[in-house]
């Protein structure tokens, strides 16, 4: 492997081993909200596969997030699913909702595509209300978990050591994920998709069905997200289909940097807690969102992350 | 051997017809240029042969297969590749990532190749692109940076690394310094040993210098084919081209 | 089953969404069509119209509906349009209508609004007194006079509206703009100041919406989001930019999505609206009205 990947790799496998370390350092408000950060981090991952990698903006991602939560909640409170099962089901229901609104709104691109991503996520908010027999509307559903079995122990999921642990174990893959895929073949084709996509056409590639991919991985991830979600809080609802968790994902990326692979979340990280310090000041809390959506976007085009690694390239160069 | 060929090929946009029923042939191994007066349809023409425009009407055949429903990136994969009239790359990129994705689109098949390319395959035929066009030292550089003649070359550059059947080429000389252009027609003649070329052409020395064959076209369709002292001593050509 | 008379009120209480609607399309479309931006916050535009409503008749004058109705009808189209101005000349100006980068600072702004309105008014849903209470007694049922007077006002509005953008000079400059920027620059237009204009025009078009929807629905700091929702659909289906698309497919929509609201249920109708744009882009990716001269 190159010297340059080599050092990629290096530096997120010390992201990850310092969070496995953390646990023991934390104190336990800490550790319930790095464990938030961490799911939450997986949504803005997948979400800037989309976005970063490919230059699709999306307003729609909590149709997916909200796929994986109720496909994992609805099988646990209906069908009686064990965890894994259930995690399974979530990742599927938004992996078929990703290939169904692919079809849907890669027909369009730039400003439609924002729209038409942000309406089927709305249709999707209102379905959860709408059948609300099975879904309990936004009251929503309050789960009665059973105990993860591996290896003949059983952890309790109502465990926060455990919640940590299992967020980190999806994390992590998540973060390599997508480390992998941008050093990749089809990772460069997405950025050559994003860069110029008439070139790329003409390059002999077929465009759509990359773009189409990008959105079925990126739906399905932030699928898991919402699987995760709903099975270590042991709770599924309508707002999570709600406009919130479609801007929040594009938040974190804008926050951290789209081309920093670590990105995604360094930008969780810092905006949950702003968001956590502001709201023990005011109820209005989320006023901090709007305020850092134009800093952002007045003063820190590349994100924080991108910040600092053009920082480094300079000093290296 | 016939090549290319297309039937009665025709373009219209609303009232105006850009290209009028044109039948052509293009032989294997031959250096073709297109040329003729701004607005006749050399572009049109060219963008329905790589599948950029699609027709209004007729065919187009290649390898006597016919291709007019094929979409632009499956006439990649069988051999037809195009340079933009307008110079087309990733200026975000650099030069060797932007000869990357022609390389790996030739390396890569099917899904399985996906996961097990190697990087030394690629960097070996990117080195080989590169350096056919002289743009070895500017390896490392940001492609929208270099001088637009560079830019040039290095579409050139993907556009070889992708080892064409037919190299479609839509004004190449236009932007290149004038030291530049007599280079340019050697890796023109290099390529032409093992590819087709087809090229539209503003500058009357190099298709003269160049051509095998020379096709006329105005008003959307073909006034004249045949060599270049054909071609120089035909009068509607000289009325129609040199007469304005 | 569905009576006639049923039909009657869902055609007419359709009529009245669709009427604020085409108010509030109209803005968010124009914005589009001048300045090739997406304002997310335009729902907000419509909120505070409609919080300003509340204030003039409850807080203003103490308690004189008629009074502040009116006071509100030109009240809040000037201080949105004050609001809009600010954030045209402190935020759209410095990134130069990128559009990406504008999408991302209009949802700030959209937050900012919301959480502020939050801030000062509270949460709860404020109601507003219509300043008129008088029934229209048609043979099968009393109708609201207050809604139909909205839909003479709104009416009206949106005549005034395409009479400035056809004959007055402004609206040649607006109407330049839209079609070349670049040359309507080299034509003297200022274009700068053409969009400050516009961008200000759009918002005082959804506040004035939002004072005539007050009476009808409560005043509240989340009600932004219905009203932007509801404009982009239409904006998507009449074709993003195309003015006289956008009025048509809002007297379609709204009209479809009030009737369908009273004969059936809210949430189904907004459901219905949604995929709707779905089924659009399915089979016309530019708008179902084709664009001709503006």
């Amino acid at each position: 492997m190159k010297q340059t990947a080599r050092r990629s790799y290096a530096l997120h496998f010390a992201v990850i081993a310092a969070l496995f370390l953390l646990q023991y350092l934390l104190p336990p408000y800490h550790l319930g909200t790095f464990t938030r950060i961490m799911v939450y981090a997986v949504l803005a991952i997948g979400y800037n596969i989309l976005f970063g990698y490919t230059g699709l903006m999306s307003l729609g991602h909590a149709m997916f997030f909200a796929a994986g939560a109720y496909g994992a909640g609805l099988s646990v409170h209906w069908l009686g699913f064990g965890p894994i099962a259930a995690l399974l089901a979530g990742i599927a229901s938004a992996f078929v909702v990703s290939v169904l609104a692919g079809f849907v709104v890669l027909r369009v691109s730039g400003v439609a595509f924002l729209i038409v991503t942000l309406m089927l996520a709305q249709a999707a908010f209102l379905a959860t209300l709408y059948f609300n027999t099975i879904t309990l509307g936004d009251q929503g559903i309050v789960l009665a978990l059973r105990p993860v079995e591996i290896a003949g122990s059983a952890f309790a999921l109502s465990d926060p050591v455990v919640k940590y642990n299992v967020a980190l174990a999806a994390f992590a893959p998540a973060l390599f994920f997508s480390l992998w895929l941008l050093r990749s073949p089809f990772g460069r084709i997405l950025i050559a998709v994003r860069e110029n996509e008439a070139r790329t056409r003409l390059l002999g590639y077929n465009t759509f069905l990359y773009r189409f991919w990008a959105l079925v991985i990126s739906g399905t991830m932030s699928g898991l997200a919402g699987a995760l979600y709903c099975l270590l809080f042991g709770y599924v609802g309508s707002s999570f289909a709600s406009l919130q968790y479609s801007t929040l994902p594009l938040l974190y990326t804008l926050l951290g940097g789209t081309g920093v692979t670590l990105g995604p979340f360094v930008g969780t990280a810092i905006m949950y807690y702003l968001i956590d310090i502001s709201s023990g000041f005011t109820s209005s809390y989320m006023i901090i969102v709007g305020l850092a959506l134009l800093v952002i976007t007045l003063w820190f085009p590349d994100g924080l992350a991108g910040q600092v690694r053009r920082l480094f390239k300079r000093r290296a160069a | 051997m016939t090549l290319l060929e297309t039937r009665g090929l025709s373009r219209r946009y609303g009232g105006v017809t850009a290209v009028n029923d044109v039948s052509f042939r293009l032989d294997r191994g031959e250096i073709r240029s297109i040329i003729g007066p701004n607005g006749a349809g050399k572009t049109t023409f060219v963008s329905m042969i790589c599948g950029r425009i699609m027709p209004s009407a007729g065919a187009v055949f290649f390898e006597d297969h016919d291709i007019t429903a094929l979409s632009p990136w499956k006439r990649v994969m069988r051999g037809i590749v195009y340079t933009f009239q307008i110079t087309s790359i990733y200026p975000k990129l650099t030069a060797r990532e932007n000869v990357a994705l022609a390389v790996q689109r030739r390396l890569i098949s099917g899904p399985r190749a996906f996961l097990s390319l190697s990087a030394d395959a690629l960097d070996a035929a990117i080195d080989e692109a590169l350096a056919a066009v002289g743009l070895e030292r500017a390896a490392e550089r940001m492609a929208g940076v270099l001088p637009y003649g560079h830019q040039r070359l290095l579409e050139l550059a993907m556009g070889l690394a992708l080892k064409p059947s037919l190299l479609v080429l839509d004004e190449p000389t236009q932007g290149l310094a004038p030291g530049d252009i007599a280079p340019f027609c050697d890796l023109i003649r290099k390529t032409a040993r093992t590819s087709t070329i087809l090229f539209i052409e503003h500058n009357l020395k190099v298709v003269l210098d160049l051509a095998d064959r020379i096709t006329v076209m105005d008003h959307g369709g073909i006034l004249a084919e045949g060599t270049p002292a054909e071609i120089e001593r035909h009068p509607s050509v000289q009325q129609a081209y040199l007469g304005d | 089953m569905i009576t006639a008379p049923a039909l009657l009120l869902a055609l007419m209480e359709g009529a009245v969404g669709a009427a604020v609607l085409a108010l509030t399309a109209l803005g968010l479309s124009l914005v589009f069509g001048v300045m090739r931006v997406i304002n997310i916050a335009h729902g907000e535009f419509v909120m505070l119209g409609a919080i300003i409503a509340w204030w003039c008749s409850a807080e203003l004058l103490g308690a004189h509906p008629v009074l502040g109705f009116l006071v509100a009808l030109v009240l809040a189209p000037l201080l949105v349009g004050l609001v809009a101005m600010a954030a045209d000349w402190l935020v759209l100006r410095r990134i130069n209508y990128d559009p990406e980068r504008t999408i991302v600072a209009t949802m700030g702004l959209l937050y900012i609004i919301q959480q502020s309105v939050l801030m000062l008014y509270g949460p709860d849903a404020r109601p507003v007194e219509p300043p008129f209470y008088f029934r229209v007694q048609l043979p099968w049922f009393g109708y609201s006079g207050y809604k139909l007077i909205v839909i003479a006002l709104a009416l009206a509005l949106l005549g005034a509206t395409w009479l400035i953008l056809s004959k007055s000079r402004i609206g040649l400059y607006m109407r330049a703009t839209r079609l070349d920027s670049e040359t309507a620059q080299a034509f003297g237009v200022p274009v700068r100041r053409i969009y400050a204009i516009v961008f200000a025009l759009g918002a005082m078009l959804a506040a004035v919406s939002g004072v005539l929807i007050a009476p009808m629905r409560q005043a509240h700091y989340l009600m932004g989001t219905d009203p932007l929702l509801l404009s982009f659909i239409v904006v998507i289906v009449g074709g993003l930019g195309n003015l006289r698309g956008t009025l048509l497919a809002a007297a379609l929509i709204g009209i479809g999505e009030g009737m369908i609201s009273v004969l059936f249920s809210p949430t189904l109708a907004k459901m219905i609206a949604t995929l709707l744009v779905a089924l659009v882009l399915v089979v016309r990716p530019g708008g179902l009205v084709r664009e001709t001269a503006p």
